[in-house]
């Protein structure tokens, strides 16, 4: 669905539903804020067309393999694909919207 | 802490399997602790680390994980498979886990900080999953390309060798050798327990693979560098020379299988475990020799390993029919292997390892090298390899039998590879030139411990075998073959001569001294009438004489009435 406050180009180019997997270990202070940022990021700019899935791997292990995680916190862009991963708490949005492939609001 | 942290203390080793490795290390490596794998590319550190897996799997029932960082758990698979080893059937069984990290940098955005506990929990769900004892990180260090922030990654690898330690994993972690330090990323300074290195030389267009204990926290090891081999049958690492000349000595003699060879010992025979050097030129039969001491071993139910650099075992074979000995019969029925190998094959040391391994592996009582000369390296290697050698069979018992070509400087020290001093034995083959005509000699210019004789015998190779027969040494010089024969024949000829002039000398002198006494008995029977006649006219003489006397009385008698 095209958000109404964004240009006809980005809308072209929007894929659609975003399915976000974050994998954390355990409630760590760098969990909690990737969590937190996350949210805001999605929220700002992904608003009604993303679902989150928070993973943690201390209580999950075996799933680690799966999505090839190394570090923690890791974002997995599940779709649209290609799947792409962000590591870190993501407190810089700019390289967070860079690497989930969406374009920053015109302001 | 477990229980097995307190083991770690007292150094417990842990046994890789790697044959030769366990005895360079005094044990293995170190239980419940990370040793560092390092080398150049190509140098085995995979398929080093997988063996020390697979054999904890199937051997020590100690299962394991492998943390692949380069290749996919497939490809592992299908490389280490060279080596015979299964790791599919080793993950079905739960013996074995294989986690392939990919760490790709186009792929992963960083957007601030993070560590990784990833790994980490990967790591020990594995762990967990197959009840490893022994891990394997190959090669950590690709990380480093993967992720930017190097302080992080540093924080984690210390923490990781912390978490190995804590765990009481035994674990190996490779590293590319970098410039200047062992590994790339200075992995060393973390893992400060057991340090290894691999390394993979090329020399005179050869190469080694070398292995060295760079170090070992707490315990003894050996220090120099040791050849390995990598082939079909996994890895084997050559543990070179205990110095010592300790070996066990026997007092058996071993028959040569050649009648006229043993005569030529005071035992008739040479020592068990002792190291004998055949040397003659080419075509001077010196296989042939050792094929029948071969021969003579399994005859005797021994076993038999031979070594050859020049011929493939079923040309010696069937080239040994032609004097009457069957090598084959012994080859299938067990006591008898053949080893060829070109010289150029390998390097020295290579060839060492080999010869190591497959000793171990056969277990015979006599080797055959044949030509250690083949044998080609720089000069001091080949001494010390050499050496090596001799050592490895004499600490064995095996008694060893050494072919060289290079006769000429025989006795000179500089070009005869320090074989002659090692050696216990030494038969030497010779040809000699004569008349239009090549003969066969041998003689002994050593053998520790036994009388022997100092001639030279010539030999014949027949079609029914080896035929020693003495040479004729005589005035007119050693001489063999069919000079041997003809200066024979003219002896026996001059021999003769010389008998029947004396029975002719002989016969004249009974002659003459019947001469002499048939004249002897005319001179005494013409004395003995000489003095016939002395004593005859003596009697008449006396009659005579009394005649007259008595005639003068009557005279005087009647002139004295008449006056």
């Amino acid at each position: 669905m095209p958000e109404s406050d964004e240009d006809p180009a980005a809308e072209d180019a929007d894929p659609g539903q975003y399915h976000l997997r974050l994998y954390v270990a355990g409630q760590t202070t760098k969990s909690l804020l990737a969590m937190a940022n996350l949210r805001r990021v999605c929220e700002e700019h992904l608003a009604g067309r993303y679902d989150i899935e928070v993973i943690d791997l201390l209580k999950d292990p075996k799933l680690a393999a799966g999505d090839q995680i190394l570090a923690i916190p890791t974002l997995v862009r599940r779709l649209p694909p290609p799947l792409k991963r962000i590591i870190g708490d993501l407190s810089d949005t700019e390289k967070v919207l860079v690497g989930l492939d969406i374009r920053p609001k015109a302001s | 802490m477990t229980a097995e942290t307190t083991i770690t203390e007292s150094l417990a080793k842990v046994p890789t399997g790697i044959a030769g490795f366990d005895a360079v290390t005094l044990g293995g490596l170190p239980a419940g602790r990370p040793t560092l794998l390092c080398g150049g590319a190509g140098c085995g550190k995979t398929l080093f680390a997988a063996t020390f897996l697979v054999n904890g799997a199937t051997r020590y029932d100690e299962p394991g994980v492998f943390m692949s960082f380069e290749e996919r758990a497939k490809d592992l698979a299908t490389n280490v498979a060279s080596l015979g080893y299964d790791l599919q059937d080793l993950v079905g069984r739960r013996k074995l886990a294989i986690d392939f990290v990919r760490v790709e940098r186009s792929e992963i955005e960083e957007s601030g900080e993070y560590d990784l506990e990833g790994l980490f929990v990967r790591l020990g769900h594995a762990v967990d999953v197959v009840g490893a004892k022994r891990v394997v990180l190959d090669t950590i260090e690709t990380l480093f390309a993967g992720l930017s922030d190097a302080a992080v990654l540093r924080a984690e690898i210390r923490r990781l060798f912390a978490w190995i330690r804590e765990r009481g994993l035994t674990a190996v972690i490779t590293g590319e050798r970098g410039e200047g330090q062992l590994t790339r990323q200075g992995l060393e300074e973390y893992v400060s327990d057991c340090v290894v290195l691999l390394d993979n030389r090329v020399e005179d267009q050869i190469t080694t693979r070398r292995l060295r204990v760079v170090k070992y926290r707490g315990s003894a090891h050996g220090t120099n560098e040791y050849p390995f081999l990598i082939d079909h049958r996994g890895i084997s690492v050559l543990p070179v020379t205990s110095a010592a000349l300790d070996y066990d000595v026997s007092n058996d003699i071993v028959s040569t299988g050649i009648g006229g060879l043993d005569a030529m010992l005071g035992p008739g025979g040479f020592f068990r475990g002792s190291s004998i050097l055949v040397s003659g030129v080419a075509g001077t039969g010196k296989t042939t020799v050792c094929s029948y001491m071969v021969d003579a071993a399994c005859r005797r139910g021994e076993r038999a390993m031979s070594f050859v650099f020049e011929e493939s075992g079923a040309q010696i074979c069937r080239n040994m029919t032609s004097v009457g000995l069957d090598l084959q019969r012994h080859v299938d029925g067990g006591l008898l292997r053949f080893e060829a190998a070109r010289p150029t094959l390998f390097g020295l040391e290579m060839h060492l390892a080999r010869m190591h391994r497959d000793i171990e592996e056969f277990q015979p009582n006599l080797v055959v090298i044949d030509p250690v000369s083949a044998l080609h390296g720089p000069r001091t290697e080949l001494q010390g390899t050499l050496l090596r050698m001799v050592d490895m069979l004499k600490s064995r018992g095996i008694t060893a039998l050494f072919t060289s070509l290079r006769n000429e400087a025989a006795r000179d020290q500089t070009a005869d590879l320090g074989l002659s001093s090692l050696m216990d034995s030494w038969v030497k083959l010779l040809d000699v030139e004569a008349s239009g005509e090549r003969t066969r000699t041998l003689y002994m210019i050593k053998s520790r411990g036994m009388s022997h004789s100092n001639q030279m015998r010539e030999f014949r190779i027949t079609a029914g075998g080896i035929e020693v027969v003495e040479a004729y040494v005589g005035p007119g010089g050693v001489l063999t073959g069919t000079a041997r024969v003809i200066q024979e024949a003219h002896e026996r000829a001059v021999a003769l001569r010389r008998r029947q002039d004396g029975e002719r000398r002989r016969r004249e002198l009974v002659r003459q001294r019947g001469a002499i006494e048939r004249q002897i008995a005319e001179l005494r029977a013409s004395l003995d009438a000489a003095e016939d006649e002395e004593s005859l006219l003596f009697a008449e003489d006396d009659t005579r004489e009394a005649e007259l006397e008595r005639e003068r009385l009557v005279v005087s008698a009647r002139r004295g009435a008449a006056e």
